[in-house]
Order: structure tokens, then sequence, then C-alpha cells
């Protein structure tokens, strides 16, 4: 991989936490508040549904994950594992190809678009 | 303080073992005093490397009791933990013999770092101007009292971890060269410490400034040329 592209990894995870570390904290304070309020899951699934606002939030968080958690895992991997950096690379992608489907899957479906 | 100090030192190659020495406390005496009493008086067989003796030429770099240290500057009080001292070769550099480290590696990876100056004149052209209050200069004036002794490439954990880490040496190194506006290698040095072995691969867990003897900071240097070489690969230059 070219020292060009590193680079921009590198660049992408940083911008990545940067909006992680607002994303997980207005995630936290939702969930906690939800709970707190006593909001049953039928409650929860009427506000979410058609909300543009969540949908954009969370598919947001979601795609911040998919590209912070492999890279970060990426240079991990490297330092402590004597695995090759192609073989590193490609469990990587297919890590950030998971965490994304399995993530928007589940915003998408609480969204409203899985019926 | 008591009149003697228990002094293990290393002894061997990489497959050696602690020797242990008493050798007189004094109230002045630097680690590398202790070193070269036991020399001289004792062991005579003992490899250890030094040479100004005042902190100048970055030779005489050991581990005492566990942490990276120019001895030449180390006060042996400063430094003793219970009447006992612990003398090691450097970490991350192969041993020799005794306390003397194989430096190649970390010397050629001040070349890999594209370390050399690239000038852009020749001696029939005039001085170069470099304004001192200019923000290059600033920056080149943090970084370069750099002795060269591998105390950080010894303090640094991903040296450890990845063996092809240029080391906050050669890195801060590149930094002071990036900012000198006489040097004409500028490219060419990014693109050689970006990427895992470069600056990308430092966790900023600045290991190497809370050891470095000269008080400087290698870790704000790779901050810099983070910076530097992601606005390359934007511009895409790198």
């Amino acid at each position: 991989m070219s020292v060009r592209v590193e680079t921009l990894l590198w660049l992408a995870q940083r911008i990545t936490a940067a909006v992680l570390a607002v994303a997980v904290i207005v995630h936290l304070i939702t969930i906690i508040h939800a709970m707190d309020g006593g909001l049953s899951a039928r409650e929860i699934i009427g506000r979410i549904q058609g909300n543009i606002a969540w949908l954009a939030f969370y598919v947001t968080f979601v795609l911040a994950v998919a590209i912070h958690a492999p890279i970060g895992l990426r240079a991990i991997l490297r330092e402590i594992t004597p695995l090759r950096l192609g073989a590193i690379d490609g469990l990587m992608a297919l890590l950030c190809v998971m965490l994304a489907w399995s993530g928007l899957r589940a915003v998408f479906g609480l969204y409203g678009f899985a019926g | 303080m008591a009149d003697t100090l228990e002094v293990s030192v290393w002894r061997g190659g990489e497959d050696g073992r602690f020797q242990i020495y008493t050798v007189p406390a004094r109230d002045n005496q630097t680690v590398l005093d202790v070193v070269t009493y036991i020399q001289r008086h004792v062991d005579p067989t003992l490899s250890y490397r030094f040479a100004c003796r005042v902190g100048m030429c970055g030779s005489c770099a050991m581990t005492v009791n566990g942490k990276p240290r120019w001895t030449c500057r180390s006060h042996a009080k400063n430094v003793v933990e219970q009447g006992r001292l612990e003398i090691a070769p450097l970490r991350n550099l192969r041993v020799v013999k005794d306390l003397a480290v194989d430096m190649t590696d970390f010397f050629d990876k001040w070349s890999r770092a594209g370390g050399s100056f690239q000038p852009t004149k020749t001696r029939h052209d005039d001085f170069a101007v470099v304004e001192p209050g200019s923000q290059e200069r600033k920056h080149a004036e943090a970084g370069i009292e750099c002795i060269g002794c591998g105390v950080c490439y010894a303090a640094c954990d991903v040296v450890a971890w990845n063996k092809d880490f240029l080391g906050p040496a050669a890195l801060n190194r590149a930094w002071t060269l990036m900012n000198d506006e006489r040097d004409n290698g500028k490219e060419a040095r990014l693109s050689a410490v970006a990427g895992d072995a470069g600056c990308h691969a430092c966790h900023s867990h600045q290991s190497c400034v809370a050891s470095c003897p000269k008080h400087l900071n290698p870790t704000a240097s790779i901050a810099g040329l983070k910076r530097e070489t992601v606005k390359a690969a934007l511009k895409g230059t790198l």
C-alpha cells in the first residue's frame, strides 16, 4: 500500500475519531434518557420510525465506526501479530463491510425501511 | 549514604547475564564514573562506550535501573535505589558486548528518514539569510540540539513492537530539515517518513519526551510530520 494511501487512512481514522467522540456521547445520553424515562420498546420505535434526523445521525455513526475500527485494528494487528500485511488488509476490509452492513441493517430496520 | 554501592552490570551479548560488583559510593560520581571504576579497578574486560563525558557526544547512553539515560550526566545518587544500581545496555538495539550496543540500525534509520541536508546552493553563492523569528526557524530550533544518543529510541515502545519504525530521533531530524528553508529534499523526505514505518506508527506515548536528556520533544516533531504528510497526501504530492 502506498504511503499516500497509508496517510489518507490515518487521516480518515482521525476524522472518524472526532465524529465518534461526539456521536458516542449523544448515543449514551439518548439511551440513558430513554431508559430513565421509562419508554417502552414500542414507544421508542414509534419515535424513531420516519425520523430523518435520527436516521442521518445513526447512519453517520455506523459509517464512522465501520471506517474507524478496522483502521485502528489494522495498526494493532501489524504490531502484535506475525500476519502478512495483505492478509490483515483483507481481513480489515471484510470487517469494514460487516460493520457497515450489520449497523446499517439495524438502523434502516428501526427507521422502517424493512417494514 | 552507605560506603559502597551494589552495582549489577550486564555482561556478555544478547544471552548474557547480570554480574554484581561492589563500588565505593562517593558524594559526586556519575553513573559513567561507576562503570569506569569497575573497568579500571575490578574487571578490565568490561566493555562500554563513552567519549566526551560532558553530555555532547551521545556515546554513553545505557539503561540505568530500567530507564535509558545518558550516564555521563546522570549522578549516581539521583538514580540509586536502596543502594543499588542496575546497568544494562540500551533496549531495542543489538548488544555487541556488555554495555556496548550496535547503533547501526539507529543511524541507518536517520538515513532512511531523509536525515541528510539537501543543499539548494553551492559554495559560490552567498550565505542564506534565515529569519530567526520565522515559524520554520523556531520549529527547527526546537529539535536541532539532538546529540544522537539513542535514549529516545531505547525508550520507545513502538520501536520494540515494530522493527521497521524509524524512531523518534530520526523523525525529529527529518522534521528539523523540513523546516530548513535552504533544504531541497522535502518532497522525498515526506514520502520517506510517511506510513507504518514512519510518523503514522507513533502512538504519542511520549516516552521519548520523558527520557530525552536534552529535553527535546520528538513527539511534537512527529506530529508536525503527520500534519505535513496529510497536506501532501491531499495535494497528491506524496
